[in-house]
């Protein structure tokens, strides 16, 4: 019976490492205490060695994956032991020799499904737990990617091993590629007294459609700031009960204000004027009077934060970063600019620091450059809400009475989280925005 | 009480790059085997830029033909971490010590080697901090934050190697060749850029001595004079 090998812990906050280089290659051996492979977590690299001499008889994990400490990454087999291919049963005793019958000859699937599914695909089925049969990372690699079970290709190496040939044919033979699979099957499909005895009980729960991929399709892993910002969003929709609210704000006053005075400020400020710290400043003085729209949802109680931490969302190249202007509420307009202009510019380089992400409770969006009249924001957890603004574009709109006039217009969209914000406290706070924004005072740009 | 357990401190200064590499593999092997107890090489490197086991080849921004019209080497080491510099002016610290007689925590050894390093440059006038998640020590006064110490270890049965590069008088233009650490528009800086006075090399290795082997515990005792240097005993040296 081989021995899994062990993702080590090699620090109280380590949690994962990436494989760099397996020294061994499977079936080759290893001597107990020679180095099995290498792994970089952080700043250090660290070479693993064997726990025995004996044959690596399987990589689970190839180079280049990160994986969590403590996941079995590969198995070895201790010196003499028999090096069979049915490694991963898990009973413990069992002959060398009992090369288990049902992976040698995949297609023994097909008797297996009441004959009017045959024309389905039997990746719709929720599937048992098979055992997989012998590869090489590379084999793994392309199953993978072109999102095989191992165990559907015949394998006609030692022990069903299934070379990088028979995955060539395998793929060759198959018409259309598999259906992706859908979420839930409820019926289970070994009904009709199919003869799959030697199958195991289908898995109750089956993991979590995997994507369809087609032919030639590329797989990608996620990007550590993907994962992160796939998570945060996931959870917040999950927690917060998310409504949004739009408003329609006349910009035309703040459009003249800055094309006035946006020469002198970007002298004085050293930032060019973009509308950004309007909004900014206006949902400041908004919260100011609104203050549980600057508020954190506990269990059993409301945090209403002294400060406006004030986020603003950034979008990167391959990803978005929400940086905090901290106390965003002490300081003035030219102040605001400068902070806004400062966190979006150090976003796209790199060169934030992490308590400059952290600590926010009211964020900003800003879906308008690419043409999105508004967008329907998630609130960054733990807040309460987050104001999206759009683009502003001139339209003909009805003013004093029966007149039309050409005006800048803008859509500002507040998702709040309605278990502790009311519509109409929402819509208050947004009437207030707005009122600040259409009525913004000649003289306000000074510091 | 019993006393710590000693640091042997061994000066080579100045040491090629590959041959430092030869000697750390050297004294690895001799540590892991308990021939020797931890060790601390303090040295100094002629112009080389390397590259660490993470390392993406984009961050090197010149082609290592042209890197070595300027006189500078380019090896791929088997460090963690990504691209970086060393050159004249940089002291580089070198420990060799088995975390399993510390604590097997390479996380706490990597905060151990900032902790030295903060030390030393407050010894001299520079206030440096860590950046949480941006393993290194940083200058963060007074504008962006500027890297003066770089880190990248190797752990192999435990005993580490590789450690920390602390710029004194290094010429910082070497830095504008590489995206250092692959943190891109992270300047690099040293104690000399920081505080306007050229410092010692020498006052600098004593220091960074003293206050490693303070954090880990260690008492600092010269080398025998026997230690070989193991110069030119490994390939590549």
């Amino acid at each position: 019976m081989p021995s899994d090998i062990i993702m080590p812990q090699m620090g109280e906050s380590i949690t994962e490492g990436t494989i760099t280089k397996w020294r061994v290659a499977v079936g080759d051996t290893v001597e107990r205490d020679d180095p099995l492979f290498d792994i970089a977590t952080d700043k250090v690299d660290t070479e693993v060695p064997a726990a025995l001499t004996g044959r690596l008889v399987e990589i689970l994990v190839p180079e280049g994956e990160t994986v969590t400490v403590n996941s079995v990454v590969g198995r070895i087999a201790a010196e003499g032991e028999a090096w069979s291919p049915d490694e991963t049963s898990e009973s413990d005793g069992e002959p060398a020799s009992g090369v288990a019958a049902e992976t040698d000859d995949a297609p023994t699937e097909a008797p297996s499904r009441a004959p009017d599914s045959a024309s389905a695909k039997e990746e719709a089925l929720p599937r048992p737990v098979r055992r997989q049969p012998r590869s090489s990372p590379l084999v793994r690699r392309m199953a993978r990617e072109h999102g095989v079970d191992l165990a559907d290709v015949p394998g006609t190496g030692e022990g069903g091993r299934v070379s990088k040939r028979d995955m060539l044919a395998f793929l060759e033979s198959r018409e259309a590629p598999p259906a992706p699979e859908p979420e839930v099957v409820e019926a289970p499909p070994a009904a009709a007294g199919a003869p799959a005895a030697e199958a195991p009980a289908p898995d109750p729960q089956p993991p979590p459609a995997a994507p369809a991929r087609l032919d030639g399709d590329r797989s990608e892993p996620l990007t550590h700031m993907r994962r992160s910002i796939a998570d945060h969003m996931v959870r917040s929709r999950r927690t917060s009960a998310h409504v949004t609210t739009v408003f329609e704000v006349d910009m035309s006053r703040v459009v003249a204000i800055r094309a006035a005075n946006g020469p002198a400020f970007e002298e004085r400020a050293g930032v060019r004027l973009t509308l950004m710290p309007f909004f900014a400043q206006a949902a400041i003085d908004a919260l100011g009077e609104f203050p549980i729209l600057n508020a954190s949802l506990g269990e059993d109680h409301v945090v209403y934060h002294r400060s406006v931490n004030l986020g603003v969302a950034v979008a990167l190249a391959d990803g978005l970063i929400v940086p905090v202007l901290q106390r965003a509420d002490e300081r003035n307009f030219m102040g605001l600019a400068r902070g806004i202009k400062d966190l979006a510019q150090r976003s796209r380089t790199g060169a934030l620091t992490p308590d400059e992400v952290q600590g926010g409770t009211f964020t900003i969006t800003n879906p308008g450059p690419f043409g999105a009249l508004f967008g329907t924001p998630i609130i960054a957890q733990p807040q309460v809400a987050i104001l999206g603004v759009g683009g502003v574009h001139k339209r003909p709109v009805v003013v004093d009475g029966d007149a039309i006039a050409v005006r800048s217009m803008v859509f500002l969209a507040l998702s709040f989280d309605h278990r502790l914000i009311d519509g109409a406290v929402a819509d208050q706070f947004m009437a207030a925005v707005k009122s600040r924004l259409e009525n913004w005072p000649e003289g306000d740009l000074k510091p | 009480m019993t006393p710590a357990p000693p640091l042997w401190r061994v000066d080579r200064r100045p040491l090629g790059y590959r041959a430092a590499w030869g000697f750390q593999r050297d004294l690895v092997a001799r540590r892991q085997r308990d021939e020797i107890p931890d060790v601390l090489l303090l040295t100094e490197h002629p112009p080389v830029f390397t590259l660490g086991k993470s390392a993406q080849r984009e961050n090197l921004l010149e082609p290592p033909e042209a890197l070595a019209g300027r006189g500078a080497e380019v090896v791929e080491t088997d460090r963690g971490g990504d691209v970086t510099f060393h050159g004249p002016g940089q002291l580089v610290a070198y420990p060799i010590v088995h975390l399993g007689g510390w604590r097997k925590d390479v996380h706490a050894y990597l905060r151990a080697l900032e902790a030295a390093a903060i030390d030393t440059a407050a010894r001299f006038g520079t206030a440096a901090t860590r950046r949480e998640g941006l393993t290194g020590v940083w200058c963060c006064a007074g504008g962006a934050p500027r890297k003066l110490a770089s880190i990248g270890v190797r752990v192999s049965r435990w005993v580490a190697s590789h450690g920390l590069a602390f710029n004194v008088t290094t010429d910082l233009g070497w830095y504008s060749h590489i995206v250092a650490c692959g943190i891109r528009d992270a300047g690099a800086t040293s104690l000399e850029a920081e505080t306007g006075r050229a410092v010692p090399l020498d006052a600098v290795a004593d220091r960074l001595a003293d206050a490693f082997a303070e954090v880990l515990g260690r008492r600092l005792v010269p080398a025998p004079g026997d230690l070989p240097t193991a110069v030119g005993a490994h390939h590549g040296s």
